[in-house]
């Protein structure tokens, strides 16, 4: 499968890229990892024009955590992401999310902006950001902004990205040192979409949970913050009634699709699964 | 789109071949360098048999275009044999402990299991599954696979000048 011809540009700045972007307008396309873009230009179901490469921009590059304050530049691979133990230390959602993405070639070149840029309701990352209430910041013709995370998605592949708008960094506070976390995945074979995933990340205190937040992955067009869900959870001692309401509130608002990973009825069931194991485990981890 | 001379480092040799933009890795290699060692198999960044190295990380070259891979270094299983002819501990512990039946996936698993040993030169059988997971093989059930990397990790220990 050969995609369709191509200008080809690596701008070395951010500012250059946003430049390029600009004035290439709508046939130009920015691709990070390309492992969603490169797939669909072979299946042409992407033809862009100009591809503008971010791989040789550093200033989109990097960890940097100061106190609980984390700043990952948007350009991070999902291996760099794993790799870092000071990132593991303070919020080891993501390590736990980026070891079931893909594989571990795929893992070395497709990044964190990318795989929550993209805007696929596969994509792991999204309901990590869901319960770390991250902040993106994009770069564009207009200058710099921030975006919710939980503001960010629209629908399948529509997101608040303007035109032009490059992904550059992604911000969070990361959760108090007790925290307990878990990134649950059931998918068919390594390197598949989540039939269901269930983001959780909670506080105890005292034999109380008091703070939860939970974030769904495919099973909906858009990544879920499960705010109802969560709240069933704060304030109990994650007691089996707290946890079933977590779960029913959780599966009240998966709105998966029946494809090749199942029946809409069975991933919904499965969401529920996914979210009674990840505040298990999550449970298990808390100090 | 026109062609542009597209240079890199293959196998510690400088190369440069015209290619277009939108000329996959996996394509230059092979058709412009005939270095027809790494395979095309899915094509969609599934089964790892075009597996390379790309500055010292595997990647699949099927889902990399060449002017992305301008001027990095690259090695494939061609270049894991001494100029002499003398073969890998990977590619001996292969043959040795038949991790191949088809011999399609063998390139890209060897290729794969090669920067492996390099990220973890004692890998456990887990980590050594875990480390292959981006690499599809349809015959052998990978037992003699696994068997084959630990082998070559043993014996790339045990020699360390061999390592390389």
């Amino acid at each position: 499968m050969i995609p369709a011809s191509f200008d080809y540009h690596r701008p070395e700045s951010l500012a250059a890229a946003v430049q390029l972007l600009g004035s290439l307008g709508e046939e130009a396309r920015a691709v990070a990892g390309g492992h969603s873009l490169i797939p669909m230009m072979k299946l042409r179901m992407a033809v862009p024009e100009h591809l503008v490469d971010l791989r040789s921009i550093a200033e989109l590059k990097g960890i940097c955590i100061e106190g609980r304050a984390v700043s990952i530049g948007a350009m991070t691979t999902q291996a760099e992401v794993i790799a870092s133990d000071a990132l593991a230390q303070v919020c080891p959602i993501l390590r736990e999310t980026a070891l079931q993405i893909a594989d571990p070639q795929i893992r070395n070149l497709g990044t964190l902006g990318g795989n929550v840029a993209n805007g696929d309701p596969g994509n792991d990352m999204p309901a990590s950001m869901q319960v770390l209430d991250a902040q993106f910041e994009v770069a564009g013709p207009e200058g710099k902004r921030k975006i919710a995370a939980r503001d960010f998605y629209e629908a399948a592949f529509f997101t608040a990205l303007g035109e032009g708008e490059i992904m550059t960094a992604i911000h969070f506070e990361a959760p108090s040192a007790s925290h307990g976390y878990a990134y649950e995945k059931q998918k068919r074979k390594i390197g598949d979409y989540a039939t269901a995933a269930a983001a959780v990340i909670l506080v105890m205190e005292g034999g109380r949970c008091s703070q939860a937040s939970i974030g769904l992955t495919n099973l909906s067009d858009t990544p879920l913050y499960a705010q109802a869900a969560s709240e069933a959870l704060v304030g109990s001692s994650l007691d089996p009634a707290a946890i079933d309401a977590a779960v029913a509130a959780a599966e009240a608002i998966a709105d998966p699709v029946t494809d090749s990973r199942g029946p809409s009825h069975f991933r919904r069931k499965l969401a529920g699964v996914m979210l009674r194991r990840a505040i298990a485990s999550a449970q298990n981890r808390a100090a | 789109m026109s062609k542009k001379a597209i240079s890199m480092t293959v196998n510690g040799r400088p190369v440069e071949a015209p290619a277009e933009p939108r000329t996959l890795l996996i394509h230059y290699l092979r058709e412009q360098l005939d270095l027809t060692g790494p395979h095309i198999g899915c094509d969609t960044g599934h089964c790892g048999a075009c597996t390379v190295d790309l500055d010292g990380q595997s990647v699949k070259s099927c889902m990399v275009f060449a002017i992305q891979a301008e001027g990095a270094e690259v090695t494939t299983i061609e270049g894991l044999a001494q100029p002499d002819g003398r073969l890998h501990a990977l590619q001996e512990a292969f043959r040795e402990h038949h991790g191949l039946q088809c011999g399609y996936c063998t390139p890209g698993m060897i290729t794969r299991a090669y920067r492996l040993l390099q990220e973890n030169p004692d890998p456990s059988e887990q980590e050594i599954r875990y480390g292959i997971s981006g690499n599809l093989c349809r015959c052998t059930g990978y037992q003699n696979i696994v068997r084959a990397i630990q082998a070559a990790a043993q014996n790339l220990n045990s020699v360390p000048e061999a390592a390389e």
